[in-house]
């Protein structure tokens, strides 16, 4: 688990890493917090923040100089294998030590549990992704699979557990800036016309922007009007006091939510929407592909609609008639132009526990794993590119005025700005915290349960302390999941992966300072990890 | 495969498959209530024992592994007697007012829940009781384990007057499952109760309020606070209610929900432990943080 | 493991309690193989925990999650499963009284009556099951924890004494047991009252190591072929051909095997294991030793009975010096075997006398039997190929290692071979330890207690303790063979025989045995956990002349429910004393 703290973000996951820990699998938990996933490990990993790369470099070199690597897989399966290897070479487990701060016998421990094992998966979360240099950071653990042939077999693989339900399958449906459905590209005339036929209009043939794009598009005010549909960026952006700003400044801000959030707050026209997973009709899919059913057990409270008939809607206004399509006439018209779900028929994914694409016809099982074409020979396909990537540290650095790393994540009990579980009668409820390590606390004069300033190059904002021996010195730990109390995201940083753009929310540079002992009404308790 | 005999009809079941799964082979309806398939078998209620020809005393066949050419009976007045017998002890002892299928085996086999006399009142102290020890009472009434509810969260509640220490929760919150350790079997013999250490408050104890302790109990001992609620107000109504399965709307792993839904309203939610992803199993935002699209904050 | 520790602390002593246990700070490592590896020294850390401190605390739940790694519910359902351990303050001394049947018959119920008064707010005065001391009844238990821990059991116990038991510095120690044997077959007790059992060097000039010489002589193989050739059969109670049982670990590849001696003796109505613990504890040592060469164990395991103290004392000062004389360790007698030997103690729990149970009890959990199959041979304690041999079955290997297998098998009878040893109490002349040949007539091994005490009359004879038989005067003209009583629908059981005279009360007796299984059932199995109350239920109607129209059919039910569905032995045995007592003496039910 690499950047995973999935014992409380991805828990029914854990559940199944349990299970093979019980079988006698070793687990591997690379990650600056000492988590309540770490706690599974045979060995943890507590690498500095940003220091991914350095240490897959190290794993990797120390790979090749042990002769752990696949070196058939290698010749036959990718490509780039010289320059990756001179480029790791300079990684010796003590450099890396070094640099990462991790002891040279944990990434020796790792490296040859990896090149040993018979099967053996890299499993990560937004540890990984929520940097600036969020793909670099992917290739460096995508390098490690190529060199040791963990990837394209059962029970060996690269694993990215997606963090909300339908992250996967809003991507497969086209939610993204070049893709069309069913991952094709939007550049291409071919496809493109494809579509274009089916649905009788004309689609823009560049790719458009993804959401940090769009942010920038607003600070050029070259996007005026913008369309949020479920979600928070007067919460959840980084650096979020200056998202903010160009959300206010917009000529037209329309928000579909099931509630009144904050970035609802902001809004000219707010579209109340129904719940997708329980008050329509439709599918999402999870981290491991499957596609799966939602149902409709609720009716939608007050005048709230399905997001499929507010898009019918605004489309009739627009001047083309979508009709009234129901979930599944949306899914039959999909199957119609992505292959890969082409045999997901609706009756399938009713009678079965969804399926895994791709799918290509309906005699078609799903597939549990991808890249098994790499095991061919010769490979049908591309091959599998290793690619230079030079470590980077993070963007925002730390300074005798900011000395300490934040980093941000979840708890098990909450998910994302609160805006949903603040509502369940929770028993694990706390007021946010910012959580120190021991030695900090005593060196900023910290007390469990005292209210500190927590100041980055942006902002200052002012929370709770809590005492966590989970943390190294040097490194903080705070969630967004109360945004409404304590503002996290007015101190990260946007600085973007330009490839994927993701936010280094991973990475702020803070102080800490004491804001005064419980000095903050009443009802506040000291809270308890 | 192994082959063998039961009731005199010839069944095959795969290496490693109990005589439960032969017996389910050939439609024989066994009763079973510690046993589940995503559990490992602790076999103690001994509901479905089973006579089996070469063995002394009878068998539990949910624990047994089926071994070529046995012989088993699981239709003999021994076998029936035992069956009743167990239900009848455990009848006289727990309330079983929402424990339908423990209520219907009894009923089935012919077992008197009075056989042992009329139930002893409510005990406020088996949570302090010390083995090796116990108060002889007159033997006019039947030894029960009722006792107060308890209500310490907003939830799930623990009715343990209602617990036949059937293990399932401890094993869901245990190796089976969700590795929390919450709670365990404390205490011993009739005084073998399900608690955390020194009988805390589940806000006290190690308890993530995953509820797939929930999911598993068979009697009702432990049941969601809104289902308590709705019951107590005398607003549970089975006939107006639906179920749902659904995809939970947090993290990407993709848990299936079954929402039991009345008036519009969630009342609680299980997962099918047939679901490949969750086997039964939930965590605490799927298990009661989707109330967000049911109840007004 | 992500495991949540309670917000209480342990005190410093509390601390230094598990770590005199599991060592200094040695922080529990990373994996589940480190905690997997700790999880066996749980009941010592509670044993060691209520010695020092008196009781176990929450603040030591915290303590033992975080450097063993037991969850705190589990550490909870441990401590609270067996009854030596106490789980709330209290005064630091304990005095147990026994209240089972031969110390019934002589007072043990106002012996705790009065020393409950005695003892106020400065002890506690606690009723308890069997000490192991029925020769001397009736017994008690001083258990002192705190500042000079100590534990004593006391036999022959009066009222004087149990005062002092509750107040002296120094409290009252049982005596030595009487022990007798026919003539010409005093085999398995020779040594005891006779050699002192703190010294190695009067063991070996007594004739000891001469088997374990021998064995290690003939080799794994010619061992197992003189026990088999012995007809040795497991004197536990199942009557199992020891070395069958042998054969068959020693032939088990998964790795290690492991040996155990069963010495949980608990069975109401038993003293023998601790007449040997105490009087011969080298035998047992040489024993162990040659059981693990022969079977392919580096490591044995006594399991204890927490009861027996000066047992505890003697068996580990005997593997101590057996250690330290090259009997015991890397290279036993120089061969370049290895084996070693290690006491665990049991902290008060019947049930953890049955096989799978005890070695949950070792590895450090409650003691809960399991479903057989898999047998201990394939799959014992640790989950590996396991020898368990009860005290009694060991120390017969002596003499059939040194004098071969066929000299022993002429002992005896042709089914039944060797000696026995039986644990004779209640209403005789000389209650004590008797060994005789398989064969002879009960009343032989009555007569070798002194016969029945001075003008009582014989009313019935309990024989194999509270799991066997009760039986009437005639029986003392049967011949003792496993095979004899079989076919008279009794057992010999643990070789209990309880003589009880006509001034006790019957039904009495009955009550106490349903209240012993009633506390000592582990709880696990319904038909055990609830039918066990329903019996006592129905016996205190019986005693009280309120029995039910039906209730001996009831009673019949029960029986069959228990024998049939239980899961283990405890359950499968709870009635049958009472119903062999409905048959043979319906008038104790009264009206009938």
């Amino acid at each position: 688990m690499w950047g995973s703290n999935a014992r409380e973000a991805h828990p029914i996951f854990f559940h199944h890493v349990l299970k093979g820990i019980r079988h006698g699998a070793k687990l591997f938990v690379v990650d600056p917090r000492r988590t309540s996933t770490a706690e599974w490990a045979d060995t943890h990993l507590p690498l500095n923040v940003g220091t991914d790369i350095e240490l897959a470099l190290g794993v990797a070199r120390e790979l090749i100089v042990q002769g752990l690597v696949d070196r058939d897989f290698i010749s036959h399966a990718t490509t780039g294998y010289a320059e990756f290897e001179a480029h790791a070479m300079p990684w010796t487990l003590e450099r890396t030590s070094e640099v990462t701060g991790v002891t040279v016998e944990a990434i020796r421990a790792l490296a040859h549990a990896y090149g040993r094992a018979q099967r053996a998966q890299i499993c990560w979360t937004l540890g990984i992704t929520e940097h600036h240099n969020a793909v670099d950071n992917v290739l460096s653990l995508i390098h490690l699979a190529l060199l040791t042939g963990h990837v394209g077999r059962e029970g060996s693989g690269l694993n990215p557990l997606r963090g909300q339900n339908n992250v996967q399958g809003g991507g497969d449906m086209g939610a993204l800036p070049h893709k069309l459905p069913g991952f094709q590209d939007v550049e291409d005339d071919e496809i493109r016309g494809r579509y274009e036929a089916l649905w009788g209009a004309t689609i823009p043939p560049k790719k458009g922007w993804h959401l940090t794009q769009m942010f920038e598009a607003m600070g050029r005010n070259e996007l005026r009007t913008v369309l949020v549909m479920g979600e928070n960026p007067a919460q959840s952006e980084a650096d979020v006091g200056h998202a903010r700003q160009l959300l206010e400044g917009l000529d037209g801000l329309v928000v579909m939510d099931l509630f009144l959030t904050r970035t609802a707050k902001m809004a000219h026209v707010v579209l109340p929407s129904a719940a997708a997973w329980v008050e329509t009709e439709g599918t999402v899919t999870n981290s491991e592909r499957r596609v799966q059913r939602c149902r409709k057990a609720l009716d939608p409270p007050g005048e709230a609609k399905s997001d499929v008939w507010i898009l019918a809607q605004l489309a009739r206004r627009l001047g083309v008639d979508l009709g009234e399509p129901t979930g599944e006439e949306l899914w039959d018209e999909l199957r119609l132009l992505s292959p890969m779900h082409r045999g997901m028929s609706w009756s399938r994914l009713e009678a079965n526990d969804g399926l895994q694409w791709p799918c290509p016809d309906e005699s078609h099982p799903g597939t549990p794993f991808l890249h098994g074409r790499l095991w061919e020979r010769p490979v049908s396909g591309m091959l599998a590119p290793f690619t230079v990537v030079q470590p980077e540290g993070p963007v925002d650095q730390l300074t005798h005025e900011y000395p300490i790393r934040l980093t941000t994540g979840r708890r098990l009990d909450e998910y994302n700005t609160g805006v949903q579980t603040n509502q369940y009668r929770n028993p694990m409820r706390r007021r946010e915290t910012v959580d120190v390590s021991p030695g900090d606390a005593r060196a900023l004069g910290l007390a469990e349960g005292d209210r500190a300033r927590i100041t980055s190059r942006r902002a200052s904002v002012t929370c709770l302390v809590h005492v966590d021996d989970g943390l190294t010195p040097g490194l903080a730990f705070m969630t967004y999941h109360d945004a409404d109390d304590v503002d996290t995201n007015l101190l990260t940083i946007e600085a973007i992966d330009p490839k994927a753009g993701t936010a280094e929310f991973k990475a702020t540079a803070v102080r800490i300072e004491r804001e005064g002992t419980h000095g903050s009404p009443s009802s506040e308790r000291p809270a308890h990890a | 495969m192994i082959s063998l005999t039961i009731d005199g009809r010839a069944v095959t079941v795969p290496e490693g498959g109990t005589l439960l799964d032969g017996c389910r082979e050939l439609g024989i309806d066994t009763p079973t209530l510690c046993w589940a398939k995503t559990l490992t078998p602790v076999n103690v209620c001994r509901v479905c024992v089973v006579e089996l020809e070469g063995s002394r005393t009878l068998v539990p066949s949910c624990a047994r592994k089926a071994e070529a050419g046995m012989v088993v009976r699981t239709d003999s007045p021994r076998v029936q007697a035992s069956r009743k017998g167990v239900l009848e002890l455990l009848a006289s002892s727990v309330d079983t007012s929402t424990a339908p299928t423990l209520v219907a085996f009894a009923k089935r086999y012919g077992a008197d829940p009075l056989r042992y006399g009329p139930p002893a009142p409510p005990a406020t102290d088996r949570d302090a009781r010390e083995s090796g020890h116990h108060h002889v009472g007159s033997g006019e009434v039947a030894d029960t384990v009722h006792q107060p509810m308890k209500v310490d969260n907003g939830l799930y509640v623990r009715d343990y007057g209602k617990c036949i220490t059937c293990y399932k929760c401890v094993e869901a919150c245990g190796t089976d499952a969700q590795n929390t350790f919450a709670i365990a079997i404390a205490g011993r013999g009739f005084d073998a109760r399900v608690s955390t250490e020194f009988d805390v408050t589940l806000d006290d104890s190690a308890c993530v309020y995953c509820g797939n302790c929930v999911q598993v109990c068979p009697t009702g001992a432990l049941m969601f606070k809104s289902e308590r609620d709705a019951r107590d107000a005398g607003t549970w109504d089975e006939s107006q209610q639906t179920t749902t399965r659904t995809i939970c709307p947090f993290c990407g792993v993709g848990c299936t929900l079954e929402l039991t839904v009345q008036d519009n309203k969630i009342l609680r939610v299980m997962s099918p432990p047939e679901a490949s992803v969750t086997s039964g199993n939930l965590c605490v935002k799927g298990r009661f943080g989707v109330v967000h699209v049911s109840e007004t904050p | 493991m992500d495991l949540h520790l309670p917000n209480a602390q342990p005190t410093p002593e509390e601390r230094a309690a598990v770590a005199a246990v599991v060592g200094e700070e040695s922080p529990l490592g990373w994996g589940l193989a480190d905690v997997r590896a700790r999880r066996h020294e749980l009941l010592e850390v509670l044993h060691e925990l209520q010695r020092r401190v008196g009781h176990i605390s929450a603040g030591a739940l915290a303590e033992i999650a975080r450097r063993l790694g037991v969850p705190p519910a589990e550490a909870y359902g441990v401590a609270s499963f067996y009854h030596l351990f106490r789980l709330k303050p209290g005064p630091p001394r304990i005095v147990h009284v026994c209240q089972d049947i031969s110390c019934q018959m002589a007072g043990a119920g106002n012996l705790l009556q009065e020393g409950r008064k005695v003892a106020g707010t400065r002890a506690s005065c606690v009723a308890g099951p069997c000490l192991g001391l029925c020769d001397q009844a009736p017994a008690i238990m001083v258990s002192q924890s705190g500042a000079s821990p100590f534990e004593r059991a006391c036999g022959k116990a009066d009222v004087d004494t149990v005062v002092r038991a509750v107040l002296d510095e120094n409290p009252p120690e049982a005596g030595p047991a009487n022990v007798a044997a026919t003539p010409g077959h005093r085999r398995l007790l020779r040594r005891v009252g006779v050699v002192d059992p703190m010294s190695e060097s009067a063991y070996a000039a007594s004739g000891g190591w001469r088997a374990l010489a021998r064995a290690l002589e003939i080799g794994p193989q010619g061992v197992i072929a003189e026990v088999t050739a012995s007809r040795l059969m497991g004197r536990g109670g199942a009557a199992f051909p020891t070395g069958r049982k042998w054969a068959a670990v020693a032939a088990q590849s998964a790795r290690p095997h492991w040996l155990v001696c069963n010495a949980d003796e608990s069975e109401p109505g038993t003293f023998k294991d601790r007449v040997i613990l105490e009087g011969d504890p080298f035998a047992l040592v040489e024993a162990m030793t040659i059981a693990g060469v022969a079977t392919g164990c580096e490591r044995g395991i006594l399991y204890l009975r927490g009861e027996y103290p000066l047992a505890h004392e003697r068996m580990a000062n005997a593997i101590m010096a057996a250690r330290t004389s090259g009997k015991l360790g890397a290279n036993v007698l120089g061969s370049g075997v290895a084996f070693d030997l290690e006491i665990r103690r049991g902290a008060g729990a019947y049930i953890c006398g049955e096989e799978t149970a005890l070695f949950a009890s070792i590895e450090g959990y409650r003691g809960e039997p399991r479903s057989k199959p898999p047998f201990p041979v394939e799959r014992g304690v640790f989950g590996k190929p396991t020898v368990i041999n009860t005290v009694e079955t060991l120390v017969n290997v002596l003499d059939i290692v040194t004098d071969g297998g066929a000299a022993y098998a002429s002992i005896g009878t042709a089914a039944s071979t060797g000696t026995r040893l039986f644990c004779v109490s209640g209403a005789v002349a000389r209650p004590g330890l008797v060994e005789v040949p398989f064969g002879v007539r009960l009343a032989d091994v009555v007569d070798l207690a002194g016969g029945l005490r001075e003008g009582a009359t014989l009313q019935a004879i309990l024989l194999g303790g509270a799991a066997g038989t009760m039986v009437g005067p005639e029986a003392l003209d049967w011949p003792v063979t496993f095979e004899g009583m079989r076919e008279r629908g009794a057992t010999l059981g643990s070789g209990v025989v309880v003589l009880i005279d006509d001034a006790a009360d019957g039904m009495a007796l009955l009550r106490r045995i349903a209240a012993f299984f009633r506390d000592e059932s582990c709880g696990q199995c319904v038909p055990c956990r609830v039918g066990t109350v329903r019996q006592e239920e129905l016996l205190t109607r019986a005693a009280t002349g309120r029995a039910w129209a039906d209730d001996g059919e009831r009673l019949q039910q029960l029986d069959q429910v228990m024998r049939d569905a239980s899961i283990c032995g405890l359950g499968q045995t709870a009635s049958s004393v009472v119903m062999s007592a409905k048959n043979r003496f319906p008038h104790w039910w009264g009206a009938s």
